[in-house]
């Protein structure tokens, strides 16, 4: 059973609550990283305004909504490029952009890619549900091997992609994952994050109990918090192995770089 | 001054001496020249220019620039140009000015890469889902295409809405004499004259358009392309999501008259009337300029925006004349000619079209033998 942490209140600031009750389950991982991130924000004393919270479409897409901050609902898989312009023009605003897994290393792969291939200052925290949630449960570029989902009523027959490895592979200068169970942690990895210049990527296992848990068996979400506990390791490297289990822990934090916005602004000057 | 400048190279001009502050791209010919020209250029006005992965990011970043307050384009050719049209749509509903040039060339898919098509004046109208308010202009020079870019750039800023500007590869890559006009410079941007807890991001101040505030000024607003209220939180309140639709749609209905440019050419008693955009314009203004020096009755209209569609002058024009015929050259199947035949509904003029996709400009004998016998 994960430890009871207590928690201090989520930062009334950050959140609108006019717009509350929010549209996920009960249950979703969902409302945990956004908790953090808000938490974190606090933290860090950031104005309100100073912060640009950008998503795609999904339900994590939705977290832009609720955080009380300049917020931008893009469209599907598009999060990314529109942070790139964003920070391009004000590399002064703090950009975060929350990502589904679909929506951030699916449909939006490419721009995933290419935006720590140019390490912008955006801080990007991919929601991994393994599932596509807001369609109801068709499977996603994460969806393990075997797992059966709403289009892979046989198993999923195709290996499934590792957020952690495609972005240290591809040159992101904070790779770190986290996940659910043990939140307080989870908001020391988003805080390192948010903190870090370049493109930052916090890959965080959540649990999406109404499809994900539905098709393998954990509907509970205790049980899915269960499972991220027992199922994954404390490491340094995301290729690190243990049994079965997942890697866990900040994989890279590179200090050693100039970031995009930045280096732009220095061309003007030259 | 006159200069001698590439068709190109005047667009990007243009874009910089109406203020641009930043351009995404990705390379495609007829358009590369644009990018070129601008990754020298907006450095040295402090501004910025990023090359993309692709198309939808091109747009994508243009978009996220424009809402961070710089004004911003990119241009594209066909195939870009299809990647882009969802992102189109969400710059129509999220209200956030974008200019996309598209130079044409001959489609669909890869088609004739380097040659002459004007096959997507349908696709900058209607190609993303959904009904949505954009604005289409069409240069037939390089001294157009250069006004038409800071045209298309100030409506975009002062509507909140995607435009395009359709040149075509001729145009692209044609060389010429120019006298470059006074530079339209963008609009500023208009701020809200309210409090930020009073700010309400899609409710029209003064009939259609929104005010937009500048990041880090206290406003903290949602942007969504999801239909929503004047709060910009998404909504499905059927009464919310009319409003919205009815709003954005009225943005260039209302301002037709100010939006709508076309050329009339030698239409004093004109017998037959000519009607065709981007370098076809120019070669049927060769064509009309020629038959009328052999005394044939015809005229030409050459519309600069696109859409709005000139569907009301177009019908005083004819409604005026009574030509026999209306003759519609383009290198397409007959995309503006079904435009003239909408804007004419109920008239018996037959609309005749002049239509060839091989890679190269119409024949003017073509176009001659349609006014003679068509
Ligand atoms: C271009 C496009 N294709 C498909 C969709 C439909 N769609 C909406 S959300 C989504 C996937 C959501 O899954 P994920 O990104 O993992 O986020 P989650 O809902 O699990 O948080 C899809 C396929 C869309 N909105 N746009
Ligand atoms: S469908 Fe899954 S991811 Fe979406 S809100 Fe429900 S539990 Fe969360």
């Amino acid at each position: 059973m994960a430890d009871r942490i207590p928690l201090s209140k989520a930062p009334e600031r950050w959140i609108r609550k006019k717009y509350l009750p929010h549209i996920w389950c009960p249950g979703c991982g969902l409302g945990t990283v956004l908790r953090q991130l808000v938490e974190q924000f606090e933290k860090l004393g950031w104005n309100n305004d100073e912060v640009v919270v950008v998503t795609g479409i999904g339900c994590t897409g939705r977290a832009s909504g609720y955080v009380n901050a300049q917020t931008i609902h893009t469209i599907h898989g598009r999060a990314l490029p529109t942070a790139t312009g964003i920070k391009m023009a004000r590399p002064d605003m703090h950009v975060v952009s929350l990502l589904g897994d679909g929506d951030g290393v699916g449909i939006g792969g490419n721009h995933f890619i290419h935006a720590a291939k140019r390490n912008i200052g955006i801080t990007a925290i991919v929601v991994n549900n393994r599932i596509y949630g807001m369609t109801g449960g068709q499977a996603s570029p994460t969806t393990p091997t075997g797992t059966k989902s709403s289009t892979t009523p046989y198993g999923n027959l195709e290996p499934s992609m590792d957020i952690s490895k495609l972005a240290f592979g591809a040159g992101a200068t904070f790779v770190a994952r986290a996940h659910t169970a043990n939140p307080v942690y989870l908001g020391q990895v988003i805080r390192r994050a948010l903190e870090h210049d370049g493109f930052a990527v916090v890959e965080v296992l959540s649990q999406c109990p109404t499809y994900f848990g539905r098709y393998t068996g954990m509907p509970d979400p205790v049980e899915m918090v269960k499972w991220f506990q027992e199922n994954t390791f404390m490491a340094k490297s995301p290729y690190d192995e243990q049994e079965d289990k997942i890697p866990v822990g900040v994989f890279r934090d590179d200090k050693n770089f100039r970031e995009l916005s930045k280096a732009y602004r220095a061309l003007w000057e030259e | 001054m006159s200069k001698i400048l590439m068709g190109d190279i005047a667009c990007a001009l243009a874009a910089v001496d109406a203020g641009l502050k930043f351009y995404a791209g990705y390379p495609i010919t007829p358009s590369s020249e644009i990018a070129e020209a601008l990754s020298e250029l907006l450095p040295k006005h402090k501004g910025i220019y990023l090359q993309m992965e692709d198309e939808i990011g091109s747009i994508m970043a243009a978009i996220g620039a424009s809402y961070a307050g710089y004004p911003s384009m990119t241009a594209t050719s066909g195939p870009g140009f299809s990647l882009m049209q969802e992102a189109i749509g969400y710059a129509a509903m999220a209200e956030i000015p974008v200019t996309i040039i598209d130079v044409m060339r001959a489609g669909p898919a890869t088609g004739l890469a380097t040659q002459i098509g004007e096959g997507d004046l349908m696709q900058a109208i209607w190609g993303t889902h959904g009904d949505h308010p954009v604005l289409v202009f069409s240069p037939g020079n390089v001294r157009e295409f250069y006004i038409y870019t800071q045209k298309a750039l100030f409506w975009a800023e002062k509507l909140r809405v995607p435009a395009v500007v359709l040149a075509d590869e001729v145009i692209g890559h044609m060389k010429e004499n120019v006298e470059l006009p006074e530079p339209i410079k963008i609009p500023e941007r208009r701020i809200p004259d309210v409090k930020p807890e009073q700010y309400l991001p899609y409710a029209a101040v003064d009939g259609d358009v929104v005010p937009l505030p500048p990041l880090g000024s206290g406003y903290l607003w949602h942007m969504t392309g999801s239909a929503h209220g004047e709060d910009g939180f998404p909504t499905i309140r059927p009464d919310r999501v009319k409003a919205l639709l009815d709003r954005l749609i009225s943005k260039t209905v209302k301002h037709h008259n100010e939006l709508v440019e076309y050329e009339a050419y030698m239409l004093d008693d004109a017998e037959v009337l000519v009607v065709s955009f981007a370098s076809m314009g120019r070669v049927s203004k060769g064509v009309v300029k020629e038959l009328r020096d052999r005394g044939v009755k015809v005229g030409l209209l050459t519309p600069l925006t696109m859409w709005p569609f000139f569907a009301p002058e177009l019908r005083a024009v004819v409604d005026k004349l009574n030509p026999k015929k209306i003759v519609v050259p383009e290198i397409n199947y007959g995309q503006l000619r079904i435009l003239v035949e909408w804007a004419l509904r109920g008239t018996s003029v037959p609309v005749i079209g002049v239509n060839l996709v091989n890679g190269d400009l119409i024949p003017p004998e073509m176009i001659e033998e349609a006014i003679l016998h068509g």
